[in-house]
């Protein structure tokens, strides 16, 4: 009995394994969570005023052990911007992630599932918004309907919704006509339940997989929209906005574009190597 | 006559079932008729595409979207299947039909355990059903179709058991709300000989105690023998012959089902008998021929019967063929 119960979780067991098993995959996983580690200790620990409030003698600063990172041309420490930062970055990206899957889910599965018509309107709506950038398309939102962290949330949550359209309908039709299913529908499973329970559990795989890529493109987009000023503006610090502004002293105080750069490299970077170690992980057989 | 009309489960009348493909539409049941009565084993026989599983997935109502019902009707019980909306099919299937099918390896889900998959074929049906219950009634079930330790299977997700496990798995599934009817597809397709015996013999024991009705569809002649009542033979979506096991299998009519039993290996050691096989290729179900379906490889095919739907002769009750041999027409007809 013992024996039987090690071996009930071993499909998850051996995805783990796999996971474990690339380094990089681990190291990506390890940064990542370092980042939101820091970033739950500054909710506590930095608070708003202090990012924000001006301290024009101690403007321009290099890196010191008061300042870890030195301040910029307002007498800011960039160390605590930085951590602030991470929190609009950060849940952002993840709110905008959560509206592709769940939006884009809804979509795919009803046109792999429903197919026929309805597939062929909603995968035609999807391809014209595929034609379109997904930044150029974000920016578009933004300026039609404003700067506002919800707005944000909804342009890049949206110029994402394709991919996953994309996805997870191809996903359900390749589990759509399995023997499985087709043993499902025969004692009498209800549709909702066949689709929700038999179908989309099948297909989480692709899904987790893409959705951490698209949680790091979507930090990338985040930034880049309020390094345009089409997002979260001064003096609210934010990864893109930051060096937006550090641009003008660039020259004399490289450590100002140095640091929130570095905060979204690190982000971006330690999201790829978990979405592809999580995507070896999980289909083994995908060779990539 | 009304206790006749009472024994009678499922009555199948005239039915006709077609494909919309791109390159036409493709004929896959051509008015086929059948009557099974309750507790009856009713074998259906015939070659790979003879219309065997699109019939028995008509009766479950789940066709493809580019199938059509062109006409016919399907008497289950008392009730008209083939105007029931799909909510009410919801209900039926499982509860008063069950399935099972060709092969085990694919037909459980991957990602849940044997248990959750049994619980949930009550769950759906029976509300009210507790979990401690529907727990209770599969192990119950597990232990009916020859599980050992059901308890720990119950536990187990579907890659940890053998094929022959799997598929008394879906046995259990398919008649753990107590169907009046069973349909097997090919329930034994897919597994090796020690394991096929073990299976049919499962299913016989089962139709037995429980009195259900089953449908067997099979292309298997020795597996019809073993566990049917009747049989029914299938050619491109037409019935050519049916009649009791004993009528089909020593009183055979029609030349393909002639052709069926040649071509089945015997496993006498002294029968060093070359098999004989059907000549011919299938019939194109895009273009159907004028006459009888089988009359292009029939080593007794007439005129007329390349220009004829062949007529039904009755041999004795319940034993019916389709073909021109027996009809009316025989005597003008030419041997070639």
């Amino acid at each position: 009995m013992a024996n039987s119960k090690k071996q009930h979780r071993t499909v998850a067991r051996g995805a783990l394994r796999r996971f474990l098993h690339n380094r990089m995959a681990v190291v990506g996983l390890v940064i990542f969570l370092c980042i939101v580690a820091l970033t739950v200790y500054a909710v506590f620990a930095v608070d708003f005023e202090s990012t924000t409030a001006i301290d024009p003698p101690n403007r321009l600063q290099p890196p010191s052990a008061a300042h870890w990172f030195g301040t910029d041309e307002m007498g800011r420490d960039i160390f605590a911007r930085i951590l602030y930062g991470a929190r609009y970055t950060l849940s952002i990206s993840f709110a905008a992630t959560l509206v592709a899957v769940v939006i884009g889910g809804i979509f795919g599965a009803a046109a792999g599932y429903v197919g026929g018509q309805v597939d062929t309107l909603i995968m035609s709506v999807m391809d014209v918004f595929m034609c379109l950038p997904s930044m150029l398309l974000a920016i578009a939102i933004v300026v039609a309907l404003g700067n506002s962290v919800g707005n944000l949330i909804w342009a890049i949550g949206v110029s994402n919704i394709p991919k996953f359209a994309r996805i997870v309908r191809s996903s359900v039709l390749s589990v759509r006509n399995t023997e499985y299913v087709q043993a499902a529908q025969v004692i009498g499973t209800p549709v909702i339940r066949i689709i929700f329970g038999h179908i989309l559990r099948n297909c989480l795989g692709p899904v987790i997989v893409q959705a951490t890529l698209i949680f790091a493109m979507a930090i990338l987009s985040v930034s880049s929209l309020s390094f345009l000023g089409l997002g979260i503006s001064s003096p609210t610090p934010e990864w893109g906005n930051m060096l937006s502004s550090a641009r003008a002293n660039m020259r004399n105080h490289a450590y100002m574009v140095i640091a929130p750069g570095m905060a979204i490299l690190l982000s971006i970077f330690s999201l790829n190597l978990l979405g592809d170690g999580l995507r070896d992980a999980i289909d083994p057989k995908m060779e990539l | 006559m009304d206790k006749e009309q009472n024994n009678v489960l499922l009555e199948v009348e005239d039915l006709h079932v077609s494909f919309a493909t791109p390159v036409g539409q493709v004929n896959a049941v051509n008015g086929i008729s059948y009557t099974l009565h309750r507790h009856e084993v009713m074998g259906i026989v015939g070659e790979s595409g003879s219309g065997k599983t699109v019939e028995a997935l008509t009766i479950m109502g789940l066709l493809g979207t580019n199938a059509t019902v062109d006409s016919g009707s399907i008497r289950f019980d008392g009730q008209e299947l083939l105007e029931k909306s799909e909510k009410d099919y919801v209900t039926f299937r499982g509860k008063e039909v069950g399935m099972i099918f060709q092969n085990p390896m694919t037909s459980l889900n991957p990602v849940y355990t044997i248990g959750r998959q049994l619980t949930e074929a009550l769950t759906v049906h029976d509300k009210g059903i507790t979990k401690k219950q529907a727990q209770a009634r599969a192990i119950e079930m597990l232990t009916h179709v020859g599980i050992t330790q059901p308890e720990k299977r119950m536990k187990q997700y579907p890659f940890e058991l053998s094929g022959g496990m799997r598929q008394r798995v879906m046995i259990a599934m398919g008649i753990i709300c107590h169907p009046k009817l069973l349909i097997a597809d090919e329930p034994t397709t897919a597994l090796d000989v020690t394991i096929q015996a073990q299976i049919l013999d499962l299913i016989k024991k089962v139709q037995q105690e429980t009195g259900m009705a089953v449908i067997f569809i099979t292309h298997n002649l020795g597996v019809v023998a073993d566990i049917c009542d009747s049989v029914t033979v299938m050619y491109a979506g037409h019935i050519v012959e049916q009649g009791s096991a004993r009528d089909i299998f020593y009183h055979t009519k029609h030349p393909y089902t002639q052709g069926l039993l040649r071509s089945t290996p015997s496993i006498d050691p002294d029968n060093n008998e070359r098999l004989i096989p059907i000549p011919g290729e299938p019939v194109n179900l895009l273009a159907l021929p004028d006459g009888c379906p089988f009359a292009r490889r029939c080593t007794q095919c007439m005129e007329k019967c390349l220009a004829e739907k062949p007529p039904k002769t009755e041999f004795s009750p319940g034993h019916i063929a389709y073909c021109w041999l027996y009809g009316e027409g025989k005597e003008d007809g030419t041997h070639g």
